[in-house]
């Protein structure tokens, strides 16, 4: 069933301004999407009603606020159907996800030469956290390469993988050119030596449907703010046993069973994992960008989404002086590019006085950039409520910069 | 030679023209990038790059007849006709006079809001800079 943009945009109060005089297109959703009238609803209901700490709360409130919060852990669980509510933490975004794993699982089970693999086309935050790692433990980081489409060579991925091979962390979808990686054989190969693996959902969460017991991933990392939900909330999914397998992340409250001072016993999962008073509104409104995703369905956002990349494509690609950064065959609705003779930084700036938002730069993937011999990219992404004349504007706006230097 | 002042009132009445439109703003200024000399090769690196800013800009300076003479480039358009406009304010004029310069040109255009707040910073420094070497010419003329 198709949906009603229109309808869907209402929802939105944020989408009806307007920028240096033009209506506002806004399409930098890879970096954050922005939110519907519910979340934000969600957000105002929780201070103005429910405010209070949850868990042994012996009060209405405490009660309330607790129940609340656990029933978005519920409502993750199912987005990603997982097989239990307790596989699921909240952390503070995908980058503390990725690090929670390394500073955990990392510490404990990667030592002297043992190895990671991560791929060409990973953000920084699942760059650095095992730079960090290897440093410490003298592990050392393989790197997938990949070719001019912006695909990992997986014949290549495959020789990288040997019995020291202790995790595989990999972009689900590329944040910079919008791949998606053929994770199911990734993880079933690194399986196959024993590896874990870890995928970074960032990119991926609001365009695909997601099972991670299907796919068999050992942990999966998002952040809220990327599916229509609040900033400061992320998640990290592992499988039970390997949860269970793990020190600590941070010590404090809510993280313990029994505290003496000669003797610590930590609580069960996840809440060994979520030290303090978490993040309880962002984590209760998150449910009500999850029902709102739910309700529109993962199927038919992506054929709308697809729609609109194809759309893209077929507008951009006689402009003169467009070059298309990552054309890989399958991908979400990310459209990475650059004008022959302009930096990316200036036909950001004049798309922005078009009213239209875009990314601009290297998108925390320097070693990418590196890789296609570039400083950066201009980056359109596109949600759910984008429309095809936000494109057409898109197109003219991109056709008249680049005639700037390609006459 | 027109006085700093007189420069930057031309400057002003040339963006009034324009208005309040954004775009046809920024265009005119990644024009006026067209109007920087060439820039020498070999001056090309990384010791006269500025700090600061987001893209790159080189900027070298040069003493004439006791006045400064600035040569700038940049990997970007926009941020190219930015340093034109500074060097048309600036160029070929004695130190003490760069460094006591109020250039008030760039709040009156609203600057500011024109090219955002990263752009900004990065044109700071540039006057800044160009305020060094003028520190560091008139130093030596004094000696």
């Amino acid at each position: 069933m198709s949906l009603n943009i229109d309808q869907i945009r209402g929802l939105f109060p944020v989408l009806h301004q307007e920028v240096h005089g033009k209506p506002l297109i806004y399409f930098d959703n890879a970096a954050t999407t922005q939110k519907p009238q519910a979340v934000l609803d969600a957000l105002t209901n929780y201070y103005g009603n429910d405010n209070s700490n949850i868990h042994r709360g012996a009060h209405a409130l405490a009660d309330r606020a607790t129940r609340y919060y656990e029933n978005t852990r519920d409502s993750v669980r199912e987005f990603i159907h997982a097989r239990e509510s307790a596989e699921i933490i909240f952390t503070k975004g995908t980058t503390e996800s990725i690090n929670l794993v390394a500073q955990t699982f990392g510490r404990k089970f990667i030592g002297k030469n043992d190895q990671i693999i991560i791929s060409t086309m990973e953000h920084h935050s699942n760059i650095v956290p095992w730079q960090m790692l290897c440093e410490e433990k003298g592990a050392i980081l393989k790197i997938i390469p990949i070719n001019e489409a912006g695909e990992i060579l997986f014949e290549e991925f495959e020789k990288l993988l040997s019995p020291k091979t202790k995790l595989v962390s990999i972009v689900h979808a590329s944040n910079a050119l919008g791949t998606i990686n053929p994770v199911k054989k990734v993880i079933d190969a690194a399986h196959a030596v024993g590896a874990k693996v870890l995928l970074d959902g960032a990119q991926s969460t609001s365009h695909l449907e997601i099972n991670v017991q299907e796919l068999d991933c050992d942990f999966m990392a998002f952040s809220a703010h990327k599916l229509y939900g609040p900033t400061g909330l992320g998640v990290l999914y592992g499988k039970r046993e390997v949860l269970e397998s793990m020190p600590p992340f941070l010590g404090g409250g809510e993280m313990i069973k029994e505290v003496t001072f000669e003797k610590t016993t930590y609580n069960d999962i996840p809440f060994k994992f979520e030290a303090g008073t978490p993040n309880i509104a962002d984590v209760i409104a998150f449910k009500s960008a999850l029902d709102f995703i739910k309700e529109l369905g993962k199927p038919a956002i992506k054929a709308h989404e697809d729609s609109l990349l194809a759309y893209a494509n077929e507008r951009m690609k006689d402009i003169k002086g467009f070059i298309p950064v990552g054309t890989a065959s399958d991908k979400v609705s990310v459209l990475s590019f650059n004008i022959n003779g302009m930096h990316p930084f200036d036909v950001g700036q004049m798309l922005d006085a078009k009213g239209i938002a875009v990314r601009t730069g290297h998108h925390c993937t320097q070693p990418l950039m590196k890789r296609f011999g570039i400083e950066g990219t201009v980056r359109a992404s596109f949600a759910v409520y984008n429309t095809k004349s936000e494109l057409d504007k898109l197109a003219e706006g991109v056709a008249q910069i680049a005639r700037f230097k390609n006459k | 030679m027109s006085s700093i002042k007189d420069i930057q009132e031309e400057i002003v009445s040339e963006f009034e023209i324009l208005g309040d439109d954004k775009e046809s703003t920024i265009f005119y200024i990644m024009e006026l990038g067209g109007s920087l000399e060439e820039f020498p090769e070999n001056e090309r690196k990384e010791e006269n790059i500025i700090k600061g800013c987001q893209s790159k800009v080189w900027l070298i300076a040069d003493e004439v007849n006791g006045k400064i003479h600035y040569q700038a480039d940049s990997n970007t358009d926009i941020t190219k006709g930015l340093i034109s406009l500074l060097i048309r304010v600036l160029n070929n004029r004695r130190p003490e006079e760069i460094l006591s310069a109020d250039l008030n040109f760039i709040d009156r255009i609203g600057m500011g809001s024109i090219i955002g707040s990263q752009r900004s910073n990065g044109l700071s420094a540039m006057i800044k800079q160009m305020k060094l070497y003028a520190y560091a010419f008139q130093t030596k003329q004094n000696a």
